[in-house]
């Protein structure tokens, strides 16, 4: 039986796997896009298990003390004796249960507003290349605009109108991004409507929207799921930067983005740490989601126009 | 030509028509200027002076004819704030962000262009290696962090430059700029080099593949054979095909830059239009954000235009679809 199968070649043997088996296969032969998926893992549960792991709730007024403000890395609390690692911040907060917080806060702006605009961005995007003529046209004019001016400026205009907040940070990022889904939705439902299995799936008397549904929709995923990861990214650091610009969370409950602009009015004093660590761990969030979505990329090699 | 140009430009006056619609009725539906911009403590009838004094008083479609005549007279109304014309407002602080875009890009193709040669001619260099996971990590770290220490690197450690305002600055055409002093390009290389980061990395990339596409063809291997050097087979032939789609990218680019600039400009307190936008944001200051936005999209209507135009020219293909 061994012998048997050493004797097949690859290319065969491939062929015998589920598909989603030969990308999984395939995305663990690359050991970087490995390391940063397990590195986006600890990120993830670090974010989730956030509140059973820190020691203080950073967003809780009255469980920080402004006499353990701006502490150098390593200091050690005197009534509790629990060590700063990373510093404390200008309010008080244990850098390293705020970092955790911001995570949480950064993820769940990330993931929650990609997944909605990809929900929303797919639907139209099929139903403009299934109904085409002037919705099409409408739609796809809407989205070249949208695509057509820089996330920042598109970002300042909806917050200038919806006001400051973490759901109005979402609700744009959802704005922004729901183009792009849109487009590529659109696109590769053209090219797998000629199909021959859409053919034969129409004279099975497949009612059209379960062939969109049912056929179309499965055989769009590969390259919708390769730009879901690189709008997470790309989503993290706008609500970061839309934070640091002072537009985005509140200031008793600081993203990222908010602790490194916290920081930065302490750094011309040398306190560093405030403004470094959050920047550190935003970096690392961003670069590993990265590592996996251009691993996924590769692996599921869709037709993408970047 | 003709009929292209005139489609294309009715096209780009369509799009500046619906910007302004669509900024007016978003700045217009929510939030309400009058609650910040008049005191609390004025009674009923001084109120309403006040709203009648701002024309908020007047049905919405009237507001925005009123709106767009102003606006076609190069007129956004006063500032809330200043009390000052916000069209006036923006143009005064524009050359300060102008300045730092343009400088931006113009650090993008002194460091990206020379790279992008290198790691194009020679791809399995090491160095070449580390451009290009460089050029990602340019394209995927938040600049705003980079900017913090950039700042800590070099101004706080070291102290080599500046991390705040324009310097000293000289007239010239009636504008103050800071490139004309020693001072004021000393204040000018961390913002610049910070807004050009991702520049620096579509340039290094877009050069490179050029660079690669371009070595193997029969022209730089007849060039070879001439006994040209090497230097000038570089800068002559490869360099001369490669640089169109770095130009045309970097024009549009040009309006994103302007628009990041508002992230640089808050970090190292540079006194342009993006500083300006962002105050007047957290102040509901509307005519300023308005009258910022419109110059911002028609700077970019106008650069994808003259873009399209120079692909008219240059390229027949677009020119037989275009007659189509």
């Amino acid at each position: 039986m061994n012998t048997l199968a050493k004797k097949i070649p690859d290319s065969v043997r491939l062929q015998t796997q589920s598909p989603w088996r030969r990308v999984a296969v395939e995305f663990m032969s690359s050991p970087t896009a490995v390391v940063g998926l397990l590195v986006l893992l600890v990120i993830v549960l670090v974010a989730v298990l956030a509140p059973w792991i820190v020691v203080q709730n950073p967003y809780d007024l009255m469980q920080l003390n402004v006499l353990d403000a701006r502490l150098a890395p390593g200091s050690v609390n005197m009534d509790s004796g629990y060590t700063y690692w990373l510093g404390t911040d200008g309010q008080g907060r244990d850098l390293v249960s705020a970092i955790m917080y911001g995570l949480r806060i950064s993820l769940w702006v990330g993931i929650g507003s990609a997944l909605i605009a990809a929900v929303i961005g797919t639907l139209l995007g099929l139903v403009s290349a299934y109904i085409g003529g002037w919705v099409d046209a409408l739609l796809m004019r809407l989205v070249d605009l949208l695509l057509s001016f820089p996330a920042i400026l598109m970002a300042l205009m909806i917050l200038a109108w919806l006001g400051k907040g973490v759901g109005n940070v979402m609700l744009t990022l959802i704005l922004l991004e729901w183009a792009y889904y849109a487009r590529t939705a659109r696109g590769q439902a053209l090219t797998e409507s000629r199909r021959e299995y859409v053919d034969a799936a129409r004279g099975q008397g497949i009612g059209p929207w379960r062939i969109v549904v049912g056929h179309i929709l499965p055989n769009c995923l590969p390259p919708l799921l390769v730009i879901g990861a690189l709008q997470i990214a790309r989503a993290i650091t706008l609500e970061a930067t839309l934070s640091f610009l002072g537009l985005g969370v509140p200031v008793t409950e600081p993203s990222l983005g908010l602790l490194i602009a916290n920081g930065f009015q302490y750094m011309l004093s040398n306190e560093y740490w405030i403004s470094l660590f959050p920047g550190l761990a935003l970096l690392i969030t961003i670069v590993a989601i990265n590592l996996v979505g251009d691993r996924l990329r590769d692996v599921l090699n869709p037709r993408l126009q970047r | 030509m003709t009929g292209w140009a005139l489609r294309r430009v009715t096209q780009s006056l369509l799009v500046i028509l619906l910007m302004t619609l669509v900024v007016f009725i978003g700045l217009n539906a929510i939030g309400n200027p009058v609650d910040i911009l008049v005191g609390e403590d004025l009674n009923q009838a001084e109120r309403l002076q006040a709203i009648a004094h701002l024309g908020l008083d007047k049905p919405m479609w009237e507001q925005y004819l009123i709106f767009i005549k102003g606006a076609a007279h190069g007129n956004l109304g006063m500032s809330y704030v200043y009390h000052e014309d916000a069209m006036h407002l923006i143009l005064q602080r524009l050359p300060a962000t102008l300045e730092l875009a343009f400088c931006a890009l113009f650090l993008a193709v002194v460091i990206g262009v020379p790279l992008g040669m290198f790691a194009g001619t020679y791809p399995d260099h090491p160095a070449s290696r580390l451009m290009m996971a460089s050029s990602i990590v340019g394209f995927s770290l938040p600049a705003f962090w980079v900017a913090l220490m950039m700042i800590m690197l070099f101004s706080i450690k070291l102290g080599w430059l500046p991390a705040s305002g324009r310097g000293e600055t000289r007239e010239w055409l009636g504008v103050q700029w800071s490139w004309l002093t020693l001072n004021g390009l000393q204040h000018l290389l961390l913002p610049a080099l910070n807004l050009a980061l991702f520049n620096i990395s579509l340039v290094l990339r877009l050069t490179r593949a050029g660079v690669r596409e371009v070595l193997p063809q029969e022209f730089v291997k007849f060039a070879r054979a001439k006994g040209l050097s090497p230097m000038r087979v570089m800068c002559m032939h490869v360099m001369r095909n490669t640089m169109i789609p770095v130009v045309t990218v970097l024009a549009m680019e040009l309006g994103s830059t302007i628009a990041y600039a508002v992230v640089t400009e808050s970090i190292f307190s540079w006194p342009g239009a993006g500083k300006l936008i962002l105050d007047s944001i957290n102040s509901l200051d509307r005519p300023v954000v308005v009258a910022y936005l419109m110059v911002v999209v028609v700077i970019f209507v106008v650069l994808n235009l003259i873009v399209d135009g120079l692909y008219y020219l240059l390229d027949p293909r677009v020119r037989s679809e275009a007659s189509r």
